[in-house]
This record gives structure tokens, C-alpha cells and sequence, in this order.
């Protein structure tokens, strides 16, 4: 916890974009309160822009910090540029994350790829996200 | 303006007490000679850890020969666990623990097991007691020793350690206590407790880190574990840690006259301090027995929000704890004690670990009840757990 930069601190302490949105157009669950973090996003998106993204987490410093980041990264940008969002982008916003803190980025970017996928869906469209290929969190679990 | 600091864990580590600063300063400097040797400064030295040993040996009830000092908890552990069943052996291979001991006592049975002793590792019930039942029907005439600890480091549960002493002398196995968080919290005697060795530390209760002790009763073998010199009648090599050892012998000799009212401080501030939580917080639950715990331990699972997260926030408003969280721990596991009493694992990673000292006041626990609900009120907003259990209970 000594490791967490001040912008992980300052995002921590007082997270944006907490909350939940009534008929959001995307939610995504992510995560296992087993491994100590559940996160969840709720997109509104009008003609393929996001228009607002807030989001709900159970978990560390670093895991509501990313939530706080993710969800500020998004507002404003078309769904093809969210998809593109990648957890070392959330990282890397944050000043960066302690090693065993990684995870949180990975789980970040699944959330945010959890809701998107939804939207499409919902839309009764094909949906082209793709998961991150690994969770980070069985590889950090001993 | 004024920050209050509270610091509400001493099971991590106490500070020194100034007299015990004050009794180990003269050791480093004046009195800086080595105890082996027959010169002047060396008998001056080796006078002060035979007086230390003597403090030491009156606190838990021993004979100051029956006193090895050590290094930390973790290596009194590590003496007691291989060195007796190393040396006697002949008696039998198999080893009993109980499941929720310190990693200082189970990874060395680990090492033993993978030597070829065989272990049978006793299950707590939900409070964290070992039932003596368990060990009688565990124990056999193979049984070279038996390792159950005095106290949980972490959910402070106290074990019946007299009932077990009882099975294992009849049975003719050496019995270790791990009593590292007890020793100057709560009374205890290696003669009415019967364990043949226990393990104690001293920064457990306001003496130095890096000083130990084992009591090992006279007439048990055990092998040393640290080979070289004869210091410590043999059993430990390497030149003492003089300030160390007197600063523990101080640091006993203080808890021994305070001990009976250690537990008359500690007890009402630590039941304020969880009935303000109660009051204050809905779901959560007290880790480990009601009653029979330590009496500066509270150790409370908050559901639906997540420990490190708590811990942030209290370490903001000045308030030091620790969690068992697996997001506090380096492995990123939950805290295996917490596991073995049957915590769920998403109640274990809400977990707080708040032990008191003699220095936490009155005032010091109404801040910590102050601050610390609307630090859970406000996780819990944010948390997607909360938000499904609200919604479960309003369709059910």
C-alpha cells in the first residue's frame, strides 16, 4: 500500500463517477469477491459516443482507483475508440500501479469491455470485443 | 490542527518501553563486552543476561536454565518444532498442529513432513478452539511432539492448552506452545499449562524486536538448530544480543507486575470498542470466541466492502490496523486462520485486525468508533456486493 502513487491516492480518496445509471445501455460484472475485487460498469452511450460511465467496486485502493480512472477515460469517446482502451492505458493514467497491483488495470479494462460487450448485445448486434486474454488474477494468486 | 494518531495493532508489534530503553543503552556503549569472555567486561555482560534470564524464566513460571534466548518468535518456533522432533526421534515420527498456527510452526512441520515425519493437522471449530477430544484421537505412542499454539495471533482465540497438556503427558509426547501473542497479555505458566517448551517474544510486549526466547523444560532434548559456539548451554551458537536480552528481561520483568492489570485496562476498552462498531455498523461479524480471546483483540469481518480499502481510509484519519485481507498480503491470499474457522472468503477480505495496547485510551476508541462507520457507510456505496444484497432483500 506504501507503493500507490499520489494520483492512485487522489483517485482513491475521492473516486469520479461513482454510482449506478438507471437503464444504462451497458453494464458490466467483472471479478470475484473470492480474490477481493468485484467491479461494475454502467455505460450511456447516444450515437455511438459514451456519453456518461460511472461504476461500483468492491476492492483495494488500486482496484477502486482504476474503476474511478476507467470510467473517466471513457466519457466522450466513440465505442470504437473505448474498445481500444487497454489496462496499461488505465495504469499508465495513474502514474502507474504497484506489480501486485496490476491485476486491478486488467480488471478495469474487463469491466469496461464486460459493458461494451452488453451494449452490442442489447443492440442486438455482433459484438467485436474481446476479452483480455488473461485475467491477471489467477496469475497473481500464488 | 491536531491529528490524532491511534494505533490499534499491537499484534503486529508494541513500541519499546522507555525503561526497557533505558536498561539496554548501557550495553551498547559502557558495557559493550562479550559474555564468553572471563575478563571483567565480559562477566558484566554475561551478569546481565543471566539477570535477564532470571526476569524472563519468573514471567512464565520457569527455571532460568530452562530460558534459551533466540532471535524472534519465528525462530523459537523453528527450535521448538525441528529441534525436538529432530531429537527424540527414537520416541516416534509423527508430528500434531493445529491447522491455524503461525506459518513460523507450520512451514517448519512442513519441512519435517517432507523428511518423512508424518502430520496430522487439527481443524479449529468456528471460534478458533481445538478440541482436546481432536488431539486424544489424534495422538498415538508415535507421537514425538505436539504443537498447538497458546493464543491465535490473529482472531486472539485462547486454546485450552491445560486439557491438551494433560493428553500429551499421558501419552509420553513433548508439547510445544506457541505463546508469541500471549506472554504479557494474559497470565502464563509453563507448570500449569504442562508443555515441555513455549515460545515467546519480546516485541510482543514492549520490549525489542529481534528478541526471544524458548522455554525448554530441563531434561527434554533438543537439537540446536543454530551450530557454532557453546552460548546458550549450547543450544543456540552466536554471541548474544546483550542490550536485546536485557532489554526482554526488562520488558518481562515489567509485564509480571503489571500483568493483573493489563487484563482489567484492556478488557473494557476492547468490549467498547466492538459494541461501538455493532451499534454504529450493520453487518459484521467478531472473528474468534466471544470470551475466551485475548483481551486486546478485535478482529471484525465488515461485509461487502474490501479491508485494504478500510485500512486507506482509517491510515487517513491517523487510525493504524491491519487486515486480513488478501489484498494487504503480499501472496494476495486471505489470512489462512480466517479460512480454517470457516469465514467466507468475500467476509474474510473485509477483515480488521484492531489489538490495543496499554497506551490506547478511552478517547482513543470513541475516535476510531467516530471514524470508522461512515468509512464502511461510504465503501459500502460504492460496492457492488452491498448494492445486490439491498436489492435481495427488498425482492425477498
Amino acid at each position: 500500500m506504501e507503493q500507490y502513487s499520489s494520483k492512485v491516492m487522489e483517485h482513491f480518496a475521492q473516486p469520479h463517477n461513482v454510482g449506478e445509471i438507471e437503464n444504462a445501455d451497458g453494464v458490466g460484472t467483472v471479478g470475484n469477491p473470492v480474490c477481493g475485487d468485484v467491479m461494475r460498469l454502467y455505460i450511456k452511450v447516444e450515437n455511438n459516443v459514451i456519453v456518461d460511465a460511472k461504476f461500483k467496486t468492491f476492492g483495494c485502493g488500486a482496484a477502486i482507483a482504476t474503476s474511478s480512472m476507467v470510467t473517466d477515460l471513457v466519457k466522450g469517446k466513440t465505442i470504437d475508440e473505448a474498445i481500444k482502451i487497454s489496462n496499461a492505458a488505465v495504469a499508465e493514467a495513474l502514474g502507474g500501479l504497484p506489480k501486485v497491483k496490476m491485476h486491478c488495470s486488467v480488471l478495469a479494462e474487463e469491466a469496461l469491455k464486460s459493458a461494451l460487450d452488453d451494449y452490442y448485445k442489447k443492440k442486438g448486434l455482433a459484438s467485436p470485443v474481446t476479452m483480455p486474454a488473461e485475467t491477471g488474477h489467477e496469475n497473481e494468486m500464488e | 490542527m491536531i491529528v490524532r494518531k491511534v494505533y490499534l495493532d499491537h499484534a503486529a508489534t508494541t513500541p519499546v518501553h522507555p525503561k526497557v530503553v533505558e536498561a539496554m543503552l548501557p550495553y551498547f556503549t559502557a558495557k559493550f563486552g562479550n559474555p564468553s569472555n572471563l575478563h571483567d567486561m565480559g562477566r558484566e555482560a554475561k551478569n546481565a543476561v543471566e539477570d535477564a534470564r532470571v526476569k524472563t524464566a519468573a514471567l512464565i513460571g520457569a527455571k532460568p536454565e530452562e530460558i534459551f534466548f533466540t532471535s524472534s518468535g519465528t525462530e523459537s518456533n523453528n527450535f521448538a518444532v525441528k529441534g525436538l522432533a529432530q531429537a527424540n526421534i527414537k520416541k516416534g515420527d509423527h508430528i500434531i498442529v493445529s491447522q491455524v498456527e503461525h506459518f513460523s510452526v507450520l512451514h517448519p512441520v512442513k519441512s519435517l513432513e517432507k523428511a518423512g515425519f508424518k502430520v496430522t493437522a487439527i481443524a479449529p471449530d468456528k471460534q478458533g478452539i481445538i478440541d482436546p477430544e481432536d488431539v486424544a484421537k489424534a495422538i498415538t505412542k508415535e507421537t514425538v511432539l505436539v504443537s498447538i499454539m497458546h493464543s491465535n495471533n490473529e482472531i486472539g482465540t485462547l486454546q485450552p492448552i491445560e486439557e491438551i497438556g494433560a493428553i500429551t503427558r499421558a501419552k509420553g509426547a513433548l508439547f510445544h506452545t506457541d505463546a508469541v501473542a500471549s506472554v504479557g497479555w494474559v497470565p502464563v505458566d509453563v507448570q500449569a499449562l504442562g508443555v515441555d517448551a513455549l515460545s515467546l517474544s519480546g516485541h510482543q510486549f514492549y520490549g525489542p524486536k529481534g528478541t526471544a526466547a524458548l522455554f525448554v523444560r530441563k531434561g527434554v532434548r533438543i537439537k540446536p538448530q543454530i551450530e557454532g559456539g557453546v552460548q546458550e548451554d549450547g543450544r543456540r551458537g552466536g554471541t548474544e544480543d546483550v542490550p536485546g536480552i536485557v532489554g526482554l528481561g526488562k520488558a518481562a520483568e515489567i509485564a509480571a507486575a503489571e500483568l493483573p492489570n493489563r487484563s482489567g485496562y484492556l478488557l473494557p476498552l476492547r468490549d467498547k470498542l466492538l459494541k461501538g462498531l455493532q451499534d454504529r455498523i450493520s453487518d459484521l461479524i467478531l472473528n474468534g470466541h466471544p470470551t475466551r480471546r485475548l483481551p486486546h483483540n478485535v478482529n471484525v469481518s465488515f461485509l461487502f466492502v474490501e479491508g485494504e480499502s478500510m485500512l486507506l481510509f482509517l491510515n487517513m484519519a491517523g487510525i493504524y490496523v491491519s487486515s486480513g485481507s488478501a489484498c494487504t498480503s503480499r501472496s494476495l491470499k486471505s489470512s489462512h486462520v480466517l479460512s480454517c474457522i470457516g469465514t467466507d472468503a468475500a467476509a474474510a477480505n473485509g477483515t480488521l485486525l484492531m489489538t490495543l495496547g496499554m497506551g490506547t485510551s478511552a478517547e482513543d476508541v470513541d475516535y476510531v468508533i467516530e471514524k470508522l462507520p461512515p468509512i464502511v457507510q461510504r465503501l459500502r456505496e460504492m460496492s457492488p456486493l452491498y448494492e445486490d444484497m439491498l436489492k435481495n432483500r427488498k425482492t425477498t
